[in-house]
């Protein structure tokens, strides 16, 4: 049994324990037919899941930095990112159809350093925005972040206002952000352009707030209650629009593409 | 006053110093040539010590119990202050004041997260860490600012925002990204001033501006030494050296391009003689202020959003694989 859950064939829910071969979780969206536990995404698998099929362009794949203040290790562990993931970032960019609508999309892709917001990110993420924006195209973001990519120091903190600068552009050209919060949102990501569509969906039980709940814990010395940042628990006090479950997230980004179709 | 280690000669020559005088003036002696020479010798020692902190050491200086807080610098560098208090959705937030002033007599709006001078205050001000109230009140001031065209001036000492059950209930990423975001589409010059601890995104909140000056022992970090260590190297006695690798300085953001000036503290520290820390603030402050009173509306935003644009463009590659 061992040796087949290390070969990824089959796979635990974490929420109701039932194992799952990999073609019946690809077949439902990741969602545990059981207890419809959301499995997290790869940034490929939610492109695969959100985009017409063949329909996807990347933007600014061959995008890198150089960091001048990275911490020592920082090298190898983005080295060993690369590797796990066969991704050169945390996040994709680019353009694609949903449903036939075009759009400009980024998916986060928490395997990545924990989808932390360095400055490829940040600049990603611009980049698609200015060319949603050239383009006059909607744009969709899938966020998932542990938040600043520490290791880039100051700089990672400063891509809260880069990204945020760029949708200022964006908005006054009355153009159409949607985001998407998926587990887990948190930090500068949360705290910067996670925030700041014109509609904010999640996905059910995604983990979304600004302080991780272990830091809040730490600072409150308490056990934090059953739920909370939970996606419900955030719509319920009016911070997202909706909380869709994934099988019916790709109609609904269609039925607001359409909504807000230019005439 | 607490002190800090490295500050311990320079106390100690200070007392001395004091001593002597005592002692002069009740043994009725001369001792001015002695006492001058210790005076001198204090002022090297002073000088030497703060010009050669270690990144860490900054950090203390800038969190210094003694550091003149923002209602310090309020009172030095503005006339008039009037405090507007609430964010006319859910309360008032004491960590993260606000209000109207003048400047040189021109009427601005002011905002700056305020720390307490004692454990008293700080109880009451929560430490300079802001709710999400706080970042909702400096966003309805920097929109009132910006209908009336008055300047916004922001002075930042937080650890950071806040991290606790009623911040989340009530959005704090969400206040906090607004204020960044209002901030950065503000029509009327803003220019922060770091002048203490400038903390992860609670400290951005107010900082995303026209310009950022950041005082010579100040300091600006994505996340505290501590949490850093913590985070990255599971051993939060490793502060003193994620201090250094996260540089967090005024010397090392000047030299990475993301703060526009330094302002020269006191020798000693901003605590040893905060009138003359405020004037350096106040003349920087006036410099930055008229070289942006002249700028068309438009210009002035299109400016503020180049800067964050190409902010670390300088750190970025293309490769040749698309």
């Amino acid at each position: 049994m061992l040796s087949i859950l290390a070969r990824g064939l089959w796979t635990r829910c974490p929420c109701c324990g039932d194992l799952r071969s990999a073609k019946e979780l690809d077949r439902s969206w990741k969602v545990c037919p059981k207890c419809g536990y959301h499995f997290r995404l790869t940034a490929p698998e939610r492109l695969q899941y959100t985009l017409d099929e063949g329909s996807f362009r990347e933007y600014d794949q061959g995008l890198t930095g150089e960091v001048p203040l990275a911490a020592p290790e920082y090298q190898e562990k983005l080295q060993a990112a690369r590797q796990a993931t066969a991704l050169p970032e945390a996040v994709l960019t680019g353009e694609g159809t949903i449903l036939g609508h075009r759009v400009a999309v980024a998916a986060l892709d928490i395997r990545f350093i924990m989808a932390s917001m360095g400055t490829v990110v940040g600049e990603k993420i611009v980049r698609a925005i200015e060319n949603a924006c050239a383009k006059r195209l909607p744009l969709v973001i899938f966020s998932a972040s542990g938040g600043a990519r520490l290791q880039e120091g100051v700089l990672s903190l400063l891509q809260m206002a880069k990204t945020s600068a760029a949708l200022i552009a964006f908005h006054r050209a009355g153009l159409l952000y949607i985001s998407v919060l998926t587990d887990p949102t948190t930090g500068g990501v949360s705290a910067s352009f996670a925030f700041l569509g014109d509609i904010i969906l999640a996905e059910p039980g995604a983990l979304i707030g600004f302080a991780g709940p272990r830091v809040i814990e730490q600072t409150i010395r308490q056990k934090l209650p059953e739920g909370f940042q939970r996606a419900e628990f955030l719509c319920r006090h009016g911070f997202i629009d909706q909380v869709v479950p994934r099988p019916r997230l790709k109609s609904t980004l269609a039925q607001i593409l359409a909504l807000h179709r230019e005439v | 006053m607490v002190n800090l280690d490295f500050e311990r000669p320079i106390i100690e020559l200070e007392t001395k110093i004091s001593e002597l005088r005592t002692f002069a003036r009740e043994k009725a002696l001369d001792l001015q040539n002695e006492i001058a020479r210790l005076e001198k010798r204090l002022q090297e020692l002073t000088a030497d010590i703060y010009q050669n902190l270690t990144p860490w050491q900054k950090v203390l200086v800038a969190r210094h119990p003694g550091r003149p807080n923002v209602l310090a610098y309020i009172r030095h560098l503005f006339t008039d202050f009037l405090e507007l208090r609430g964010d006319r959705l859910y309360g008032d937030d004491p960590a993260l004041i606000g209000g109207l002033a003048r400047f040189n007599g021109r009427p601005v709006t002011v905002l700056g997260n305020l720390k307490g001078k004692d454990t008293r205050e700080n109880l009451e001000r929560n430490f300079g860490m802001a709710h999400p109230e706080g970042y909702r009140k400096a966003r309805r001031l920097m929109l009132q600012a910006g209908k009336f065209k008055r300047p916004v001036i922001t002075l930042i000492d937080t650890p950071g925002a806040y991290c606790g059950v009623g911040a989340e209930e009530r959005g704090q990423a969400v206040a906090i990204a607004r204020s960044i975001q209002t901030m950065l589409g503000l029509r009327t010059p803003v220019v922060a001033v770091i002048t203490g601890e400038g903390g992860s995104g609670g400290a951005l909140a107010l900082g995303a501006g026209d310009r950022l000056l950041i005082q010579e022992h100040a300091v600006f970090s994505v996340i505290s030494p501590e949490a850093y260590a913590t985070i990255l190297w599971n051993d939060p006695a490793r502060c003193p050296e994620a201090a250094q690798s996260m540089k967090i300085t005024a010397a090392d953001l000047a030299e990475l391009g993301i703060v526009d000036e330094v302002i020269p503290e006191p020798p000693g520290g901003a605590h040893r003689d905060p009138a003359l820390a405020a004037r350096y603030v106040k003349e920087a402050l006036a410099r930055h202020l008229d070289e942006l009173a002249g700028l068309p509306e438009e210009e002035l935003l299109r400016r503020r959003l180049a800067k964050f644009r190409k902010i670390d463009n300088a750190y970025l590659r293309e490769l040749n694989t698309n």
